[in-house]
């Protein structure tokens, strides 16, 4: 609960000075726009179902660096289903969702069934994946050419709210899918189950929980969100190039579900705290390119804030279990 | 003699508990004082006092009768303080000599100076009567060698005050007695010694002087030639612990039957036993005898080599706990911490653990709650209530809690490793009581246990086991200490 109180306050913090420092000669915040905020507000949305996907696996005390190039096979593969399998849009989707899924089948089993490490696989994986893709793409970038047309609301559409700004409707996907993912953590056996593996893998098989089964899901969740954001992305820029499409992104995903409190070492992570958490790394993205004019200095000020975060997270913690 | 260590009015609270209270404590060079006390009297928490861990909020601690500040641990052991752990602290991927030195190598510049710690090494074990190759690696020293390195390296440092916090809980009965004469002799040497145990019979044997502390209070001491084991439990307790006449239960039907087990320790030894309903069945036997992967095998924690495991007369298909479970097994394990207890979850979270499914694929909170003060009244669990972190609660509460989420599970076997370690008299009895009224009702149980006296005082019948074989089968008529050691050191 602090620690959402205390992501919330900083949000706040950051987009007043923000708006603050983007009042323009007319004396409007360029931060306030509505097109600014559409724009802000649907980057949380896609990054925020990343966050969510990394939680999964994170949650299990395992790892997935893989997300960003999972990302690239599912803005890859999208466009050419839909092109040149002619497949029409829904069933696309599903399709690319599909092989998603299988990947994390697969670095699930890897991890259950052969015991490698949850790193080894996922840092392969992030070789591997995007490796593939850029054999069979080239360095030509894959565009829908005029297909998808029925998805693309998915990724732009926004749902008039007042004068000058729409909900963008990759946030309803973030809310549906944070919803989706709240209940299964808190309200069912299943999700009990995950975080007792997480915080105690041994208690918890002796206490008779399937955790070969629930890891795996862990891992097939991961992956599957991550295709779909990595479809929402597609959708919004119109085409991926192979080489570049999701570069990073799992680091994006996993520092904005560390910031949201996941802890590393499993069993601890909720939903709300994760949601922010990528807000704020979107945020302070879109802060820094409007008051710098520049995105040069983003990775270093990220990184800056992310490692005071985590200090004052903890000395704060430290200071209160002294306190009691 | 001189006192060498001492306390003096000591005082410290913890957020919501005054862990002592105007607390006196000495010990003298060539002393042996015993502390006892249940757990939650305050024991820890006085000898993180005296090691430096933890700082007294009122009250002095003295050494040499000089008021002393430690800010941390390293400065009480700079000054010949060393503490023992209960649990093993010892790097276990390091050589003898390695862990001896951990902290404190021998060096020219940046380079070790191997072979002279190695030699220093083989010194000071030698001293103990500990005979290990020093570049032999901790991990495949046997737990009583491992506990007598730890205090190897203490004597390295050359410490003139040891603090022993349980010291033979984990160890077999040959290991405890070598380490008591280990005491004996560094007592004539003039080392001051604190040692603390729930095993009365040691203390009496070694103590020349016992301090009780009960709710974090001075509670009474007396001289070890007077500490009957009454006394002590008197003025540990504050009541009266029975000790049990019992009627030895009625047996029923097969409930488990075990034919030709074999464990992936000791693959080449066959084991046939069967347990009834209401029968109290124990395993005795010497550490590294195969008894807890007897049980781990059984359970489905460990695969098994070989052999057929019938529960109420249905084979099991299948490995793996959760058959095991489905099958009415339940294993409390050896090791809480690790093994038996999810620590950062709750009490009523890991109360519900493995029955949650039962009751569908939504969390069932309703259920979880009314089940948590079920237990906590059953079995009396000293907690704020279900919502209380269960790492935070003490190790006789954390094993009732272990117990208590296997009970729900109403199996039809209970298994159950070391179900006292480390637990204090008070809940030790309470949970033999409880294993007593269970079996009344019914229940299959089989411990492992390397205490003598819960063994004798527990089981119906004990099984022995020496270097993974059944050596032997004692019924309650022929059951006595002599006749479980004679078997279990396999002199036949």
């Amino acid at each position: 609960m602090k620690k959402i109180l205390g992501l919330s306050l900083l949000i706040f913090v950051i987009a007043l000075v923000t708006s603050l420092l983007t009042i323009d000669d007319a004396g409007r915040s360029l931060f306030l726009s509505g097109l600014n905020l559409e724009n802000l507000a649907t980057r949380v949305g896609l990054f925020g179902v990343l966050s969510l996907a990394a939680a999964f696996v994170i949650v299990t005390g395992g790892i997935d660096l893989s997300i960003g190039s999972v990302v690239c096979v599912a803005g890859c593969m999208l466009p050419w289903t839909l092109r040149d399998l002619g497949l029409p849009g829904v069933l696309g989707l599903l399709f690319v969702l599909a092989v998603t899924g299988l990947i994390g089948l697969f670095h699930g089993l890897l991890v259950v069934r052969l015991r490698l490490q949850p790193f080894v696989v996922t840092l392969c994986g992030l070789l591997l994946y995007r490796g593939v893709m850029r054999a069979l793409a080239g360095d030509q970038s894959v565009g829908f050419r005029g297909t998808g047309e029925d998805l693309r609301w998915l990724a732009t559409g926004r749902l008039p709210l007042f004068e000058g700004f729409g909900l963008p409707v990759p946030l309803l996907v973030l809310g549906l899918v944070g919803g989706f993912t709240a209940v299964l953590w808190h309200r069912t056996v299943a999700g009990r189950q995950l975080f007792a593996l997480g915080h105690n893998l041994e208690a918890a098989r002796l206490a008779g929980v399937p955790t070969g089964r629930l890891t795996i899901l862990a891992y097939v969740m991961c992956s599957l969100l991550a295709g779909l954001g990595g479809c929402l992305f597609v959708l919004d820029v119109n085409s991926a190039q192979a080489a570049s499409f999701g570069n990073f992104y799992e680091l994006y995903a996993i520092a904005g579900a560390v910031l949201g409190g996941t802890a590393l070492r499993g069993g601890e992570g909720q939903v709300l705290g994760i949601v922010l958490g990528a807000s704020l790394m979107q945020l302070l993205s879109n802060a820094i390119n409007l008051v710098a004019d520049s995105n040069q200095l983003e990775f270093a000020i990220v990184g800056a804030v992310i490692l005071i975060g985590a200090a004052v997270d903890e000395g704060l913690r430290r200071y209160l279990a002294r306190r009691g | 003699m001189a006192t060498v260590l001492e306390v003096r009015g000591v005082t410290k609270a913890f957020p919501g508990v005054v862990a002592l209270e105007d607390v006196e404590f000495a010990v003298d060079a060539g002393e042996v004082v015993a502390l006892i006390g249940e757990n939650g009297a305050g024991k820890s928490t006085l000898m993180k006092v005296l090691a430096g861990v933890h700082r007294p909020d009122v009250g002095e601690v003295r050494l040499d009768s000089k008021p002393v500040t430690f800010h941390r641990p390293a400065d009480a052991l700079r000054q010949g303080i060393a503490l023992i752990h209960q649990e093993l602290e010892l790097c276990e991927n390091l050589t003898v000599a390695g862990a001896l030195f951990l902290g404190a190598e021998l060096r020219r510049g940046p380079f070790l100076r191997s072979r002279e710690m190695a030699v220093r090494a083989r010194e000071v074990t030698a001293r103990l009567g500990l005979d290990v190759d020093p570049d032999r690696l901790v991990e495949t020293l046997a737990p009583g060698q491992q506990q007598l390195l730890e205090i190897a390296r203490a004597l390295r440092a050359d410490a003139r005050v040891l603090i022993m916090d349980e010291p033979t809980s984990s160890l077999t009965q040959r290991e405890t007695e070598r380490l008591l004469a280990v005491v004996d002799e560094l007592r004539a040497a003039g080392v001051a010694i604190v040692y603390i145990s729930h095993r009365l019979g040691e203390v009496q044997q070694i103590a020349d002087r016992v301090v009780a502390l009960r709710d974090g209070k001075n509670s009474g001491s007396c001289a070890g030639s007077d500490a009957s084991h009454d006394r002590l439990v008197a003025m540990m307790v504050g009541r009266e612990v029975g000790s049990s006449d019992r009627q030895p239960h009625e047996p029923g039907d097969v409930a488990l039957a075990v034919r030709g087990l074999a464990t992936t320790a000791y693959p080449a030894h066959a084991i046939d036993f069967t347990v009834r309903r209401g029968e109290i069945v124990g395993i005795a036997g010497l550490l590294g005898a195969g008894r807890t992967e007897v049980l781990r095998a059984l359970f489905g924690a460990d695969p098994r080599a070989a052999g057929v495991v019938e529960v109420a007369g249905v084979a099991l298909d299948r490995e793996g706990p959760e058959a095991a479970i489905a099958a009415g097994l339940a294993l409390v394990p050896e090791d809480r911490k690790r093994e038996g207890l999810v620590l950062p979850m709750t009490v009523a979270q890991n109360v519900a653990l493995p029955t949650l499914r039962r009751r569908g694929r939504w969390l069932d909170r309703a259920y979880e709650r009314d089940l948590t003060d079920r237990a906590i009244g059953e079995l009396g669990i000293a907690t704020a209530g279900g919502s209380q972190v269960a790492g935070t609660l003490s190790g006789g509460n954390q094993q009732k809690i272990v117990l208590a989420k296997w009970l729900a599970a109403d199996p039809v076997v209970l298994l159950l490793d070391e179900p006292t370690r480390g637990v204090d008299v008070g809940a030790r009895a309470e949970i033999h009581d409880r294993l007593h009224e269970l079996a009344g009702d019914g229940l299959a149980v089989l411990f492992v246990s390397s205490e003598m006296e819960e063994i004798l005082t527990l089981a119906d019948r004990a099984l022995v086991m020496h270097e993974g074989r059944l050596a032997g089968e004692l019924g309650r008529d022929e059951l006595s200490e002599a006749a479980i050691l004679r078997l279990a050191v396999g002199s036949v």
